[in-house]
């Protein structure tokens, strides 16, 4: 399910403060990479760097085909590496769509060629997203899509839905769904609440996204179908998936780097760069994903990485398209503002940017382990950078850390065996 | 042996005053909103003269940009310049290379390259005029960006309540029709709650934001809520989201029975205002329109006097006494 550039496989050792959560290591260790496998652990070394499994992002826009001058599947993942990131799955929601064999076919073929780390894709729901039309899931599964979603837009129809999740079952992929009601929707530029009521803003209400997870979650459950909630933004949708987890259903849910750090409050700058969807929530709805992502219930952070050329986002706020990049900032982003503010744990950081992705999609986990090819991500906890627009791979600034001093440096990556960013 | 002196702040060259804008109430305290009422009631004092022109911003520059269709404010403007001698230059979208599909930025790079003193700005969208006071080196004026705020209007109704009551704080204001969609409603609820006035906003359900008591106002269904304010203000409700199938009321005919402003729903001596342009017979009866009561001129009279307020508090650095303002009719 993921492709990539069949490159080298380095030779190389690390030392180190080496976590690995899920293995329960946390230790100053020395790795031996052979080949592109993890051949020796040994003790040894200083906590200088820290070593972690390298991060898996299930959520990233690479704009290709049809937007290359935003992103390419180069830029992309060259940003992803950059980032810390061994594994990335990009957005069906290009130009064309990826609603055939066809066209995620000459993808794979592309990731064969110029992906710089492993890349998946999902394909979408229906053809062309319309939601109107199943694609055809099975063939497309076979061709290599990692799942299905119409990301971007919500499935609005519940039969169609139903349909959907009965259909993803059988080609064995998961469907992931951006739930969105759009007649409550409409005409939202952020969230609806005191800082639109102040800004006059028309608004998107926090209901407007729990009501369709209610839906989704009470189909999924009625299905016996397993189904994951991508990019969570409310307290009442948080709330919703812990009821539906509790009764038994197969769901998983990620949440962004932004609505992990930011609120609402951040609109008041009228900055483009805060516009996204869904949109930064109230401080109450920040906090219960937060406390999701302690405790499990959601299970992966997803940067929801959404390039956008300079002069569409240099825009009055009601004029600029939703999105924000965040592949080459995600783990400083969240390190400054949870870890150093004792918000987090460093090791349920993590987790959540590794293994709890991987598991959703059953992807192949990045792990410390003698044998395992080597996944790895080497960090400076203690170097402090300035995010700044000519810093970045990607080909698109639009992020809403610019000029912001983070600390917390990714100063390696190693993507399937080979060093992709040093 | 002369004495060596260290150069201390007060031999220092004054720095270059800040370059200062009017895009939101917020961003005004309440000694400058009283400055610019009083610089206002100098310049009122102006029009009673036979030669009506004034030579303080002799040699400036203002742009006029205005991207929708406006006929008080976009005049108003123009004269304000006007009559303190400023040259003018008025940009509407129709016509224009806006009209092209130009963006809000290179239109101002390029009116920038005028290098104008101030931009008066009025665009559909919020924080417009924040995007030209960054890609241009003007001082710029907020004439209105979305439904966000529209500042002169909220002061010229200052000006228009401090001159027919005698004061501002502790009056009670009712504001009443389409608060969700209405700049008018936000800048004015700011304006006054500054001032020491207090504010209730009364409209149908849906068009009264959720959370707006953060304004620092009462927000109520209830148009008998109108019955103790010393002043009702009267929003224009517009006609398109009247329409059937917008669904914000029922009907224009449902919205005029329960929140038009009628005789009988007004006291004697109660004021009553109104932005302009109105729709008699919708939110507001036609016989109060035309009442004694009704302030609606007197507020298209003080847009005049404010906004050359506006104008030259911006273009003079910084606070000025009054008495400079006084000294200009003179110069």
């Amino acid at each position: 399910m993921l492709f990539w550039k069949n490159g080298s496989r380095d030779s190389l050792t690390l030392e180190g403060r080496v976590i690995d959560p899920t293995e329960g290591i946390d230790a100053c260790l020395k790795l031996t990479i052979e080949n592109g496998v993890i051949a020796r652990i040994e003790p040894g070394g200083d906590a200088r760097y820290t070593i972690a499994p390298a991060f898996v992002d299930p959520h990233v826009h690479l704009r290709t085909p049809g937007r290359e001058d935003e992103e390419t599947l180069v830029s992309g993942t060259a940003a992803a590496a950059a980032g810390g990131y061994c594994a990335i799955l990009a957005m069906p929601n290009t130009d064309p769509v990826v609603d055939s064999a066809a066209t995620l076919g000459s993808l794979v073929e592309a990731a064969r060629a110029e992906a710089e780390i492993p890349t998946g894709f999902l394909a979408a729901i229906t053809k062309g997203q319309g939601g109107a039309e199943l694609t055809e899931m099975a063939e497309l599964a076979d061709a290599g899509a990692a799942g299905f979603t119409d990301d971007g837009r919500p499935v609005v129809s519940a039969g169609l839905m139903r349909r959907a999740l009965q259909y993803g079952g059988f080609a064995g992929r998961r469907i992931a769904l951006h739930c969105e009601e759009p007649t409550l929707s409409r005409g939202g530029h952020m969230h609806e609440g005191a800082v639109s009521a102040e800004l006059g803003f028309g608004g998107y209400p926090s209901v407007g996204e729990s009501v369709m997870v209610e839906r989704d979650l009470a189909l999924a459950r009625y299905e016996d179908q397993p189904l994951h909630l991508l990019h969570l933004s409310a307290a009442q949708s948080v709330a919703a998936l812990r009821a539906a987890l509790d009764a038994g259903v197969e769901a998983t849910a990620e949440v962004t780097p932004h609505h992990l750090c930011l609120t609402d409050e951040a609109v008041r700058s009228l900055d483009a760069n805060v516009k996204m969807n869904p949109p930064l929530r109230a401080r109450e709805d920040r906090l219960a994903l937060l406390d999701a992502l302690k405790d499990g219930t959601i299970g992966a952070i997803a940067t929801d990485h959404a390039p956008h050329a300079r002069h569409e986002k240099e825009v009055p706020f009601e004029a600029a398209p939703f999105g924000v990049t965040g592949l080459e900032t995600a783990f400083a982003a969240l390190y400054t503002n949870l870890v150093q503010t004792g918000l987090l744990d460093l090791d349920t950081l993590l987790e959540r940017m590794s293994a709890g992705p991987a598991r959703v999609y059953r992807l192949e986990r990045p792990r410390v382990a003698t044998g395992a090819p080597a996944n790895l991500v080497v960090l400076d906890l203690d170097m402090a950078w300035r995010v700044e627009e000519d810093g970045f791979r990607s080909r698109s600034v639009n992020s809403w850390l610019l000029g912001q001093t983070l600390k917390g440096k990714v100063r390696m990556t190693v993507a399937a065996g080979k060093v992709v960013h040093s | 042996m002369p004495e060596l002196r260290v150069i201390g702040e007060e031999m220092r060259p004054p720095a270059p005053p800040e370059r200062r804008h009017l895009i939101s109430i917020k961003d005004l305290a309440r000694e400058d909103v009283e400055r610019l009422l009083a610089i206002a009631r100098t310049f009122e004092s102006s029009l009673d003269r036979e030669v009506k022109k004034l030579p303080a911003l002799k040699g400036r520059l203002v742009v006029n940009l205005f991207y929708e269709s406006s006929t008080r404010t976009s005049s108003s403007f123009e004269l304000a310049a006007k009559r303190l001698s400023a040259d003018t230059m008025s940009i509407k979208s129709a016509g224009s290379s806006m009209d092209k599909g130009e963006s809000l930025k290179d239109t101002a790079l390029t009116l920038g390259a005028y290098d104008p003193d101030v931009i008066v700005i009025r665009h559909p969208q919020i924080g417009a005029p924040h995007l030209v006071a960054r890609a241009t080196r003007a001082h710029v004026v907020n004439a209105g960006d979305g439904k966000h705020q529209h500042p002169t209007q909220a002061l010229l109704d200052l000006y228009t309540i401090r001159a027919e009551l005698g004061r501002i704080e502790g009056l009670h204001v009712a504001i009443v029709g389409d608060v969700m969609h209405s700049r008018v409603a936000r800048s004015l609820t700011q304006a006054l709650t500054l001032m020491g006035a207090s504010v209730t906003l009364v409209g149908p359900p849906a068009l009264l934001p959720r959370d707006v008591e953060v304004l620092g106002c009462d927000a109520t269904t209830d148009i008998r809520a109108i019955a103790d304010a010393n002043i009702v203000y009267v929003l224009r409700m517009q006609r398109e989201r009247m329409e059937a199938g917008a669904n914000y009321v029922p009907s224009l005919r449902e919205y005029a029975a329960r929140w038009g402003i009628t005789p009988e729903r007004v006291r004697p001596g109660q004021k009553v205002m109104h932005p302009g342009p109105m729709n008699r017979g919708v939110e507001i009866d036609p016989r109060v329109a035309d009442h004694r009561d009704a302030l609606i001129e007197s507020q298209v009279r003080a847009g005049l006097v404010t906004r050359m307020a506006v104008l030259y508090d911006l273009l003079t650095s910084g606070p000025v006494p009054v008495q400079v303002a006084a000294a200009v009719e003179v110069a």
